[in-house]
This record gives C-alpha cells, structure tokens and sequence, in this order.
C-alpha cells in the first residue's frame, strides 16, 4: 500500500489521525496532516483505507 | 421524470422525536436529488443521497458565498444582513477560507485535545457531584450539558478562571431562545468585548490557550483584534449549544434504549465508546436545518444537472439515515460501524471542533450513567420541548431523577 496526501486540500479536521496514528500525524501550528508512513503495513491497510474514506478534504490518495 | 417537490424544513412526526422528517425521508427513497421550496418561496435542489452529498460537499465547484443572487439563506434575517456580515469561515470559499480556517484548528489537533481530556474528565466529575448533592428532579440541560461545554472552551480559548462565572452567563444568555433578540444581542456584545480585551492583553502578556495563540498573530500583523474576537466568539457558539444538545438529548435517546446505555456504562473500551460515540452523531443528527450551497459551474450528479448559478440545500440527517449506508437506520445501534455519518458535515467546511465534541460525549456518556446507574426521566415523554426551530436539534430541559 502506498499512501500520499495533498497538504494543500487539508483542513486540518484531524480525522485520519483518529483512524490511524501511526500513520498521519498532525503539525502544531495549524493541524495540517503530516504523513508519518508513505508505506504502511498490512495490518494497519485497513485503518489507513477508513482514514482517507472520512477524510472530508479528499487528501488522502492510496495506491494499492 | 417528475420532480419532487417539498417544503423545507419540514416537521418531524409526532412520537418519533429522533427521526428525520418522514417528508424528507420519502422523497430520499425515491431519488438521490429532488427540489426543495424555502421560506421565501424559492425552489432548490435537495440533495439526500449519502454519496450525493459527499460529492457536492466536497466539490470545488460548489460554494458558500452567500452574498452570490440565488443563495438559499436560512431565514428573511439571514437574507436582509448578508452585506452586513463579515467574511468568516462560514461564507467563504477557499483560498480566503484556507485562511480563516488555519487560524481556527491549532487547539483542535488530536493531540491539542487529548491533552484536554483530563480537564473534562474533572468538569464532568465536579457537575456529577454538585448535581447529585442538590436536589431532584432537577434538569440535565443545566446541571451538566450546558455547562460542561462552556466551561471546556473558556479552558481551551484561555480565559482566565476568574472571568469563568461572566463568560458562563453571557454564553448561555447568547443562545438562550427564552432571552429577548436584545438580550441575545447584549451577551453576544459582552463577550465580544471581552475577548477583543483578552486578545489585546496577550498580544502584551502571553498565557495559555487560543487566545494567547492568535494574539502572537495579531502582533506578527496576519490578522487584527477584530478578526480575531470575531473568530474567538464563533468557536464559543458554535461549540457550545451544539455539545449541550447532543450531551441532553442523547442522554434522553438513551434512557428510552436502556439496552444501548449499558453500553457506554458497561465498556471500558475506549475503541467501543469511539464507535458508540459515532452512532450517537448518526442517529441523532442534530444539525437538522440543511447546510446552504450554490453552484458556480454546472455539476452533472445523479442524472440531474445542477447548473451554475442554481442554490443546493443538503439535509445531513436524511443522509445519516439512507438504508443503503446504514442498514436499518431508525435502530440506534451502538456498535454499529457509523464513521460515514455526515453529523459534522462534509467538506471544507466540516466542523472545525469535531475532535473536542468527540471527546467531551465520549467522556461524559462513559462517566453520567456509571456514575448514576439508577438516572431516569423525571417528566412523561410528551411533554418533552423539543428545539424543532433550531439550527441545532436537542431539548430545551431534561428532567431528571435517580
């Protein structure tokens, strides 16, 4: 799984942190997503999918 | 194909007080889009399909400028004032949004709130213990569900503990719909003041908070007092009444589904109370009057042709309940997997608190009904008052006993 996110179209709602920490991250400053992992594991595809699908931006791309 | 057409808002049906519209509900089945007719007479589009309303909101092409002709406005005041308001988050589309918006999130981060929970934790034991020390019945709505969310954003904007009574009082007075439109007015005066004088005084003395962090701003030049305690008093209002309306009448959906309360008073699974939270935000909708759009470029959805210059209306709750993403949705089901719910909106524009909200429900559901097991309804269901006029559904009191 390869994960990219556009830091531009964010709006900093904080939801693919809740849906999978290892993964986004956010900055201090203004809650703009941080990815934290371009490539994460299988255990953690499932999580990574729910982020990008509440992502209300679409921000997150997965490429399988 | 004939067109759909309904007046909106509409009424919910008597005894089903959780329960869209079943108006709005029956066109929903037939088609994703229809056409809704508003106070004014005038007639949009009425989107109600959970993936119609995801693609218009997050559509670039779709836009919030209220002051474009044809805008479907809320209300004849909404519609008189609009050269009267200011730029905000809420009539902008990016970029000046982006703007707007980044300068609104720090505290609302993940993290920001995680840090924030042992703060809420503490407010939820203190108005437990003063409610259960007084006496009964008393009303939900003021013993805990409207002052626990006051007093969670006076701590996140910074506003000192002594000026907590004064902020209390005029934040609940500004929403009150028992106050007179003056009275409204003078609170809302209040508290503007005071948060252009807290924001001035930290430009000079640092402290903690929100206000501390958008004073930095003010004094690097990217925004001015003004912006900023007109910024401050839209994250007070917004969200106050909002948690206040889902901690009361939650608690009373709860209470008529003694089964779904032992959920959260029984789970010390924080993953369970998560989920359980989201159903909550699902099943009870309470952003009930339409997010208002319009179109600048024709948007081909759902067969149909929005065409520029053409108002959109989007119903939140009609989504949180279309069968084909949420089988069975009149049943509040805790454990079901409701993360697609449109609660906070969608978009650029979802709500900016959504974090914090969650966090004081998941605290306050897992600590109210442990704490008090025995908690009952201390009216008869029908003669419950119910917010059917809001902007944001809930109960004007909940009666309570234990």
């Amino acid at each position: 799984m390869k994960v990219s996110i556009d830091q531009s179209r964010c709006v900093a709602a904080g939801s693919c942190v809740a849906a999978a920490a290892a993964v986004f991250d956010q900055r201090d400053e203004d809650g703009i997503v941080v990815l934290l992992n371009a490539s994460p594991p299988a255990d953690l595809a499932d999580d990574v999918r729910q982020a990008a699908a509440v992502c209300p931006a679409l921000a997150i791309t997965i490429e399988d | 194909m004939t067109e759909a057409l309904i007046e909106f808002p509409s009424a919910r049906a008597t005894g089903c007080p959780f329960a869209p519209p079943p108006d709005q509900r029956a066109v929903a089945a037939a088609r994703p889009l229809s056409k809704a007719r508003i106070w004014d007479g005038s007639t949009h589009w009425f989107v109600t399909g959970h993936a119609e309303q995801r693609a218009i909101l997050s559509d670039p092409r779709v836009s919030m400028d209220e002051k474009r002709p044809g805008f479907p406005h809320q209300n004849l005041n909404m519609a008189q004032t609009t050269d009267h308001r200011p730029p905000t988050i809420f009539n902008t589309d990016a970029p000046e949004h982006t703007r707007f918006r980044r300068l609104m999130t720090p505290p609302f981060t993940v993290k920001r709130v995680a840090a924030l929970r042992p703060g809420i934790q503490r407010y939820t034991d203190e108005l437990i213990d003063a409610m259960l020390a007084g006496p009964k019945p008393t009303d939900l709505v003021d013993a805990l569900a409207l002052p626990l969310p006051t007093l969670m954003i006076s701590e996140m904007l910074g506003v000192p503990y002594s000026d907590h009574e004064f902020f209390q009082l005029h934040a609940v007075v500004a929403v009150d719909r028992n106050a007179t439109a003056e009275e409204g007015a003078r609170s809302s005066a209040e508290l503007g003041g005071y948060l252009a004088q807290l924001i001035t005084e930290r430009v000079e003395t640092p402290g903690e908070g929100w206000v501390s962090d958008i004073a930095e701003k003010v004094r690097g030049g990217e925004v001015t007092v003004a912006e900023a305690a007109q910024m401050a008093v839209v994250l007070l209002i917004a969200g106050h009444e909002t948690s206040a309306n889902m901690i009361a009448l939650g608690t009373l959906a709860l209470l008529q589904n003694p089964e779904q309360l032992a959920v959260f008073r029984d789970s010390d699974d924080p993953r369970v109370t998560a989920d359980a939270v989201e159903e909550m935000l699902r099943y009870l909708s309470i952003a009930q009057h339409g997010l208002r759009r319009i179109a600048t470029e024709d948007i081909q959805i759902g067969g149909e042709v929005i065409r520029a210059g053409d108002g959109i209306i989007v119903p939140l709750p009609i989504a949180n309940w279309d069968p084909q993403v949420f089988p069975v949705p009149e049943r509040l089901d805790l454990h079901r997997q409701a993360r697609a719910h449109h609660a906070f909106g969608f978009g650029i524009h979802q709500c900016v608190g959504q974090q914090l909200a969650r966090a004081e429900l998941q605290i306050v559901y897992s600590t109210l009904y442990r704490r008090v097991p025995t908690l009952a309804l201390a009216t008869e269901l029908d003669q419950i008052e119910y917010k059917t006029d809001h902007f944001a559904y809930g109960v004007t009191a909940l009666p309570v006993t234990w």
